[in-house]
């Protein structure tokens, strides 16, 4: 038996997630952390989102991708947090005192490393044509707008010369701009959905600058070209999504990118035996971001999908924090904790946390939301228990699917309530 | 003639008719924030540009850049065309200038990634 | 002048060009596309079938049994991925158990071993996610799941190896026969021949009419398949066909060598042999008929939609015969071909002994192939592998868990690669839920660095299917 390397925290993903939780968890007090990363690089995906936009709410300026991991790889090298790059971590078990996490690179080999706690900070990855099953061809020239973006960014190569885009989410908005800056021409955007599913100052400086049409409750139907892509069919859909006969426009392009959403990429969570939340994709998580297998947390897209990297950050430091408690003093609350449970009406999507445990929120506890769709007038986010009474309401003067919501939940509210459950609805 | 704009300030998005021909008077904003971005938005409208330019002398081939400040609009091509030309030679730090006040605007064209 | 010069390299062709490897002979294997096995042989069911279905009084009927048989033994010469499932064929209503009793007895003339009658109740109870409506099945225990296009590409390795000659991008135009020789003429070449033998799929009618009187006409069929991802959980542990109706021959669920499940295929006539698009009525039919049989099926989890085109004729059976002299058709091949293949190589080469071909054994041939699949390698094995082995040590497709140096060494045997779909096809790299969208670039790359090749120019699968148009800046196109 080869001897197993042991570490107070492994962190799965270098990251914006992990980097955040890295730096979090030193700060908290650990000395002994490794971050495994399967590129060659730290960052994550940013290193490959150029445009501006990154880091308003956390640094209050805004940054390119590759400068906001860069500030935080800073941090990271005033630390003592080990860094394992080109580094795969093929799994992952759980037992009762130590996590198992068997690694692999060229350099170092297989190797079984274990840990007290392990941050799950894998992000995600792009749904793919074939998830949506847009019939066709097999043809050359249907990317994912991300793949688009590492040929084009990092590898420094062109995709197409004349592009249609499906989906309306942020990376195809930004790929839409950056094509066209780099000579070629995007003839549209298509979303399935009446509403566009990236933000609005990405619709206005990626489309509208540029007069390229944003086609809503649009979808392709067809794509032909034996090889390479020759022409798609793009179609108005019914409310239930169906194609409407008649309204084909047919498009001569060479390439299609696709924006149609992102995955939580928990293959490796699932194999540990953390619990997945059908509606996020990613783990169920307690408050501190625990899942429900013990020392084990996630943070970032791995947990679910963000709209802003700041977010992702918060949430890291968040569970760096809880993963430095869970070393130093085996975990923060009772096996026997108060448990809520939050359900959500048809309105929102999902909440995280999905269950919480009141002995351990310290003043309060921040609930991210999504809605599942347009809400233009003030509407309230109403929080009611098992008995129907309301907890807590908090108002919004509209808000957008593309956009995550949160809430701040005192802990005081919470101890008061009946039974075990919240629901959390919109009201107007 | 009065123009349509989305306000980005906020996700609300709210439409904003602008009047050139009335000092720039902005309606159809829910909040005060968007009458200077709706003046802005007509009177010069403008863009940070981000791109990469060519590298030697590293594993990757592309770095990285932005201008540091936004640009008008109307020179975004022209920077870009600009951009298009540059190669670096690593190593290079974030915040390194390259070109200076980039075709006479305020913005400096400066690198974004550390590469060596 | 070649002895042999075999056209078409698809499962037939390759299986042909394997066993003529052991005989002191200059053979020529000719393809139209830029790789081996890019027709039926890449897209079909993927089945070793048990035998129970083809008429007795036909070559299919003949062989099948026999061809199973020789699968079996190839997928451990040739290290081909492999699992022997078995098949249940299900009965939804009465008339299927008289199909069921149908396929019992022609089972028994073809010779099918330990086929099991199975009443409604044990049927689920061997396979639970079946429908409720299942009254019974026919278990054919002989059978199994195979990766065809591993099976058709590790034949053409060997042979290759063993000194047969492959050219790609040669697409046959026309055939001419001299007095002591064929002349073979293709778009850019022509090769000389003692020897031809017609393995050309869905064009072996067309090839067979360059030296014979029209004898049979291929009826290219197309069938579109959904593909799911493992996260769908183990749905079926065999294959499961139903039984035919009077309007489909039936939509089957099958598991695949990768552990994913595969859906399909229907039966459409097509005009165009090359079209392989799918289209969202078929689709939408297979989903449908797929879930009689098992109703759970979540096609949320689909990761890949494809279609096959088979080489469906007007006659009734594989068309193998002399036709001409010296020219062998190995024509009209289908369902079961893959299962049939190694024997119609080898009753092949008997019909041009007949012709005179001279088959004298090499002092040495190897028939064997060994490649290393590093998901297998035992946990503990694995760190003194990668220590002697540092490529393995590299994961490259993230979802399949390839390495680089799985990926090195298919590009090492010895076939041109021209593409990130060849290596998908050898290595297994973009088979799985990402479908290549991490591992594409990182391919590409080790393409390019492996073979020459820039990566401008490495297509994702036949020629013209390009998939960088060229470098930003412009770079590529400064002096």
């Amino acid at each position: 038996m080869q001897n197993i390397k042991e570490y107070q925290l492994i962190i799965i993903g270098g990251g914006p997630a992990g980097l955040a939780a890295a730096v979090s968890a030193a700060k908290n007090g650990l000395n002994d952390i490794l971050i495994v990363e399967r590129d060659k690089y730290l960052g994550g995906i940013l290193n490959q989102c150029i445009h501006n936009g990154f880091g308003l709410h956390y640094f209050k300026e805004e940054l390119t991708g590759p400068e906001y991991s860069k500030r935080f790889i800073d941090l990271l090298a005033d630390t003592s947090v080990e860094v394992a790059l080109d580094t795969m971590a093929l799994n992952l078990e759980n037992s009762e005192d130590w996590r198992y996490v068997h690694v692999m690179s060229s350099s170092d080999g297989y190797r079984i490393l274990r840990s007290k706690a392990v941050i799950l900070a894998m992000g995600c990855r792009e749904r793919t044509r074939m998830n949506i099953q847009i019939p066709g061809t097999r043809a050359a020239g249907i990317f994912n707008a991300g793949q688009a973006q590492l040929y084009v960014n990092l590898e420094g190569y062109m995709v197409g010369k004349k592009v249609i885009i499906l989906g309306s989410g942020d990376v195809g908005l930004i790929m839409a701009r950056r094509l066209t800056l780099e000579g070629a021409e995007v003839v549209a955007c298509v979303e399935v959905m009446p509403y566009p599913g990236g933000l609005n100052r990405n619709i206005v400086q990626c489309l509208q600058d540029f007069d390229i049409p944003l086609y809503l409750s649009h979808t392709i139907t067809d794509i032909k070209g034996r090889n390479r892509v020759e022409q798609v069919t793009v179609q108005e859909v019914d409310q239930n999504g169906k194609p409407i006969a008649g309204t084909e426009i047919y498009y001569d392009v060479d390439t299609v990118l696709l924006s149609v959403g992102l995955i939580p990429e928990n293959e490796l969570s699932r194999e540990a035996g953390v619990t997945l939340d059908p509606r996020t994709s990613g783990p169920i998580v307690y408050e501190n971001k625990e899942t429900l297998a013990r020392g084990i947390f996630a943070c970032g897209n791995v947990l679910h999908v963000h709209d802003l990297v700041d977010f992702v950050t918060e949430e890291a430091e968040s569970a760096g924090h809880a993963a430095a408690c869970f070393v130093r003093d085996g975990g923060c609350v009772t096996e026997d904790a108060n448990i809520i449970s939050l359900k959500t009406d048809s309105n929102i999507g999902y909440t995280v946390p999905q269950q919480i445990r009141i002995d351990d929120v310290e003043k309060a506890v921040r609930v991210f939301f999504r809605v599942r769709k347009i809400f233009k007038e003030p509407s309230r986010i109403v929080f009611r228990d098992q008995s129907n009474s309301e907890i807590a309401s908090f108002k919004r003067p509209f808000m957008f699917p593309a956009e995550m919501e949160n809430v701040n939940l005192p802990r005081q509210l919470l101890e008061n309530i009946s039974g075990t459950e919240l629901t959390v609805s919109v009201e107007g | 003639m009065v123009q349509e704009i989305i306000c980005i300030v906020c996700p609300r998005g709210c439409h904003l008719k602008v009047d050139p021909e009335n000092d720039y008077e902005v309606t159809g904003n829910s909040c005060p924030r968007g009458i200077p971005y709706g003046k802005a938005e007509l009177k010069n409208p403008t863009r940070v540009v981000t791109s990469t330019v060519k590298i030697k002398g590293a594993d990757l081939t592309r770095c990285p850049v932005k201008t540091d400040q936004a640009v008008p609009k109307a020179k975004m091509q022209e920077v870009m065309e600009l951009i298009n030309t540059i190669t670096l030679e690593a190593p290079v730090r974030v915040g390194d200038v390259i070109t200076k006040r980039i075709l006479d605007t305020d913005a400096n064209l400066v690198v974004c990634r550390d590469i060596s | 002048m070649f002895d042999v010069i075999i056209i078409g390299a698809g499962v037939i062709g390759c299986a042909t060009a394997y066993e003529l490897s052991q005989f002191d002979l200059n053979v020529l294997l000719l393809d139209k596309e830029n790789d081996v096995s890019l027709g039926a042989s890449r897209a079909n069911t993927a089945i070793v079938h048990g035998g129970y279905d083809p008429d007795p009084a036909t070559l299919m009927g003949k062989y099948n049994v026999k061809g199973a048989k020789r699968c079996i033994e190839l997928v451990d010469t040739l290290d081909i991925e492999f699992k022997k499932s078995g098949s249940l064929i299900v009965a939804l209503d009465e008339n299927d158990l008289k199909t069921l009793d149908k396929y019992y007895n022609r089972g028994l003339i073809n010779g099918v071993e330990g086929m099991e009658m199975l009443d409604g109740e044990e049927t689920r109870r061997r396979e639970p996610n079946l429908s409720k409506e299942v009254i019974g099945a026919l278990w054919i225990p002989e059978s199994g799941i195979i990766n065809p296009w591993e099976f058709t590409i590790a034949m053409a390795e060997v042979a290759v190896r063993e000194g047969v000659k492959l050219e790609l991008n040669q697409k046959v135009v026309d055939i001419e026969k001299n007095s002591d020789h064929y002349l073979v003429k293709t778009e850019t070449d022509q090769f000389q021949t003692k020897y031809v033998i017609n393995a050309a799929g869905v064009y072996s009618d067309q090839i067979h009419n360059m030296v014979a009187e029209p004898a049979f006409k291929i009826k290219p069929t197309r069938g579109q398949y959904f593909l799911l991802d493992r996260s769908a959980g183990e749905t079926v542990k065999a294959v499961i066909f139903p039984c035919p109706t009077e309007l489909t021959k039936g939509i089957l669920v099958s598991p695949t060598v990768h552990e994913n499940i595969l859906v399909g295929p229907d039966a459409e006539g097509i005009s165009d042999p090359e079209d392989t698009s799918t289209t969202r009525e078929v689709l939408d039919l297979v989903a449908k008929e797929a879930r009689r049989s098992v109703p759970s099926l979540d096609f949320r989890h689909n990761i890949r939609n494809y279609s096959g085109i088979r080489a469906n004729s007007d006659y009734n059976d594989f068309f193998i015969k002399i036709s001409a002299p010296n020219f062998l058709d190995l024509a009209a091949i289908k369902s079961p071909g893959l299962t049939c293949a190694p024997i119609i190589a080898e009753e092949g080469i008997k019909l041009l002994a007949e012709e005179g071909l001279e088959l004298n054994k090499k002092d040495s041939w190897d028939g064997t192939r060994k490649i290393v699949r590093f998901k297998e390698i035992p946990k503990e094995e694995r760190a003194d592998f990668i220590e002697k082995n540092p490529d393995y040590g590299r994961i490259i497709c993230r979802c399949e868990h390839i390495t680089e140096g799985e990926i090195v060494a298919a590009i090492r045997r010895g076939l041109p690669i021209h593409s990130l779909d060849a290596i998908k096809r050898r290595a297994g790299s973009g088979l799985g839920r990402c479908q290549g969208g991490f591992c594409g670039p990182r391919v590409q790359e080790i393409i390019a660095r492996e073979t020459g090749i820039s990566p401008l120019d490495i297509l994702l699968n036949k020629t013209g299917s390009y998939i960088l148009v060229g470098q930003t800046k412009n770079a590529d196109k400064e002096a």
